[in-house]
């Protein structure tokens, strides 16, 4: 009887799990990778127009409205000589670099790498990496940029997103935003300036 | 006078205070809470419960979060997945201070509306130091504001947890992923823990959480975000009803920066070891010895 007790006593005692079973979940079956691919924004090959949708939102108008395909003069739409009709919108605070730093001057669709290699629009974040090294290698190693999806990619893909998403090429530093409501929290915290 | 013996009155006086004591010992009794089932009183702590007590238990929460909260959800006992510890680390020098991972903490994990309560509390600190002391969690104006910096505070799953071992009763666990885990019907609300907590990270239920049927997220597991019941501790779990199916946490998918890196640490290749291998981190109050799971770095 004392040993039943003994042992009892013991049992209570353990930290571990009654049923050892349930300790762990199944192993995850060894899967091939899932994608980890990046979310290819429409505002790409776009720009903005004063014109707001019924959200505020600016209406994007494609760069091929305008600029049909090679050739500077390639104009089909409103050739008034004056882009700031159309490119009015854009603020430009971008290292003080010109439109044709990245923007091809023989083909207004497409952007151009520093050796002058033509890049598709889809392609930017070749263009964004080549000044932004430490980022885009940041970037590949998943420690830049936001994501959503699978941290394990035996059980599905991630989603991740592209360099536009968060920096607007034309003025790359995201502008101030006002933060979510703070919690009402019962212990209060001195501000700094009256501590 | 002789009926009346020394003896007798004794006796009775003894009776007396026996009735009274016994009356005052059951009181509780008669303010037995509402939504306390006996089911509930004699459940047994987590690691008690075999398979089928736990099914039972799982689908009584479900029931009662259906009669009390008018929800139909699913509560789960996720598991550890074996061979993964987890790690998570923020990038200080991209974080604005915009709250919207404590935003998506709030929703993700059912937290009670009115207070806006999340397991992040995000610090506005002055440039050039990490003084917490100096920090503030109550801004409103819009970030980032020149000359501060933003410091997300939450669980930091410490591999040598002060909230565990003050524990009196076991109510708190590390699991082997190196999640600390609550069990929060087993839970009395002592709040040691809270105490104990050098990062501030354990929040108490001083009501019973209020959050309507719509807002409810179903997708609940028995250890992280099911509503919790009033006067027990609740904590960050890392979403391990997320992060144990594989998905990351809902703070990372909602920071707008991407300042938060999350991973295995055990798998050479993955992003979080990459950050721990080449970027300058450190960890929250290291002089403690609290081994936290959460770590820091900047950019530069």
């Amino acid at each position: 009887m004392p040993l039943f007790t003994a042992l009892t006593l013991l049992l209570a005692c353990d930290q571990g799990f009654v049923d050892p079973s349930r300790e762990y979940g199944p192993p995850v079956p060894d899967a091939p990778a899932k994608a980890s691919r990046v979310h290819v924004p429409t505002s790409l090959g776009a720009v903005d127009t004063p014109r707001r949708d019924i959200h505020g939102a600016p209406i994007g108008v494609s760069c091929a409205t305008c600029h049909a395909g090679p050739g500077e003069d390639a104009i089909v739409v409103g050739d008034e000589g004056n882009p700031e009709q159309m490119h009015g919108t854009i603020e430009l605070l971008h290292g003080g670099l010109a439109c044709d730093a990245c923007h091809e001057p023989t083909d207004r669709r497409l952007l151009h790498l520093a050796d002058g290699a033509k890049l598709e629009m889809a392609e930017a974040m070749q263009l964004c990496a080549q000044c932004h090294g430490p980022q885009a290698r940041d970037y590949q190693k998943g420690a830049h940029g936001g994501m959503t999806g699978y941290w394990d990619l035996r059980q599905g893909e991630r989603v991740r997103n592209h360099c536009v998403e968060c920096h607007a090429p034309h003025s790359p530093k995201p502008p101030q935003v006002q933060p979510a409501p703070r919690a009402v929290d019962r212990v209060v915290f001195p501000a700094s300036e009256t501590h | 006078m002789e009926d009346t013996s020394r003896r007798t009155t004794l006796k009775a006086l003894g009776a007396t205070l026996g009735a009274a004591a016994f009356a005052r010992a059951m009181a509780p009794l008669a303010a037995w809470p509402e939504d306390l089932s006996i089911d509930e009183l004699l459940q047994r702590h987590y690691k008690e419960l075999s398979r089928d007590d736990m099914v039972r238990v799982l689908r009584r929460l479900e029931q009662e979060t259906l009669d009390q909260y008018g929800a139909v959800v699913t509560i789960d006992d996720v598991r550890p997945i074996p061979e993964v510890q987890f790690g998570y680390a923020l990038n200080l020098s991209v974080c604005v201070g915009c709250r919207k991972c404590a935003e998506a903490c709030h929703v993700e994990n059912n937290h009670d509306r009115a207070t806006n309560q999340s397991y992040i509390r995000v610090l506005e600190i002055k440039n050039g130091s990490v003084d917490l002391a100096m920090g503030t969690v109550d801004y409103d104006h819009a970030v980032p504001k020149k000359g501060r910096s933003y410091m997300p505070v939450q669980c930091h799953q410490c591999d040598n947890a002060p909230c565990v071992s003050v524990c009196p009763i076991e109510a708190t666990w590390k699991e082997p992923d190196g999640i600390v885990v609550v069990d929060y019907n087993w839970c009395i609300g002592c709040r040691y823990c809270e105490a104990a907590c050098p990062y501030h990270a354990r929040r108490f239920n001083w009501h019973k959480p209020e959050i309507s049927a719509e807002e409810i997220n179903p997708d609940q597991a028995y250890l992280s975000n099911r509503v919790r019941p009033q006067g027990v501790m609740e904590k960050c779990t890392f979403c391990l009803h997320r992060t144990r199916k594989g998905r990351l946490p809902a703070c990372l998918e909602a920071c707008p920066t991407g300042a938060r890196v999350f991973g295995n640490m055990l798998d050479p290749n993955s992003e979080i070891r990459w950050v721990l291998e080449n970027k300058r981190t450190f960890v929250l109050k290291e002089d403690l010895g609290t081994r936290p799971r959460f770590f820091y770095f900047f950019d530069k």
